[in-house]
């Protein structure tokens, strides 16, 4: 008989069995033609402009950052999650527990949420975005023409 | 038992390459899967809140964190070349001290028996049911100053790392 966490090995086993058969099949069946055209990175078409090793701003950081703190966070509701709704807890307290459960969580919370709102109140998260340079040039052919070229073709 | 030592092999193998491999960014991958191996063996101890720890925080956010310096530098510019003889000499002495102190220390440490313990050893301890007991029972308040500690963390993350005017992105 296999326990709870064997079903979970037995799944891992069977993804990277499935990912080991389909990639190794299809290295097997495929052509190996390899130019220095299909070995160039795809990058929406144009020409790939160096690697992507470059230095990435510090501000990246912040965000990595944020996800540690929410992940930490996350880490608490587990444990919150098996006693919150926990009967016998509930039974013996006349039904307060539960709210006090989930006061306590929604105080947690709430604490962390200022620390994001903060930090979006202060324009942190916010993107330098490229102001677009609006031109005044005006075409001399009249729109009418593209029109009769568009009718004729 | 078995399954115990095979475990253990693919722990030390994958630890072995993040340390051999050249590439930093495989480096990252080889030690997510000694995360995923060190969780294994959390589970074979029974402490399955450890497992989840260690999967979400340290498998998930501390390698984002990784990846995250690893694109912070400038790897074309600061390749690590081979070093020099001394270089090498010098992290052999300093490795070599830790692991010296380390096997001291495991020696030295008296492992308490389960005859000591007065046959009150519980096997559920590391389950998440009674850690959420003890917490929101014993340490209830520590519980909610941990959230304010978020919060200094976040704040004084994100004063740190702030734009200045005019700064680009890239």
């Amino acid at each position: 008989m296999v326990s709870d966490f064997g079903y979970i090995l037995l799944f891992i086993i069977t993804a990277v069995t499935f990912c080991a058969v389909a990639l190794g099949g299809a290295f097997m069946l495929r052509p190996n033609r390899p130019n220095i055209e299909k070995l160039s990175t795809y990058e929406s078409g144009e020409a790939p402009d160096g690697n992507a090793s470059v230095r990435f701003n510090i501000r990246f950081y912040i965000i990595a950052l944020l996800f540690v703190l929410f992940d930490v966070e996350l880490v608490f509701l587990f444990p919150w999650a098996t006693v919150f709704g926990n009967k016998i807890l509930i039974e013996e307290t006349d039904g307060v527990w539960g709210w006090f459960a989930l006061s306590e969580m929604f105080i947690f919370i709430g604490i962390l949420t200022l620390g994001l709102a903060y930090a979006w109140v202060k324009g942190y998260l916010d993107w330098a975005r490229p102001v677009v340079k609006n031109s005044n040039y005006q075409s001399k052919i009249p729109a009418s023409a593209y029109e009769k070229i568009n009718q004729k073709y | 038992m078995q399954f115990w030592y095979f475990l253990t092999a693919l722990t030390l193998l994958s630890a072995l390459m993040v340390v051999l491999s050249k590439n930093p960014i495989h480096s990252v991958l080889y030690l997510v899967f000694t995360f995923f191996c060190i969780s294994g063996h959390y589970v074979l101890l029974n402490a399955q809140f450890l497992m989840a720890v260690n999967i979400i925080v340290y498998a998930g956010a501390i390698m984002v964190l990784f990846l995250f310096v690893i694109m912070m530098l400038d790897l074309r510019r600061n390749m690590p070349d081979s070093k020099s003889n001394l270089t090498k000499l010098a992290g052999a002495i300093l490795g070599g001290t830790l692991l010296v102190i380390l096997v001291a220390v495991m020696r030295k440490t008296q492992f308490p028996q389960f005859s000591q313990m007065g046959g009150k050893f519980d096997t559920q301890t590391g389950m998440v049911e009674n850690l959420g007991q003890v917490l929101f029972r014993d340490y209830l308040l520590p519980f909610e100053l941990v959230s304010i500690l978020f919060f200094v963390a976040m704040v004084g993350a994100v004063m740190l790392g702030k734009r200045e005017a005019g700064e680009r992105n890239f």
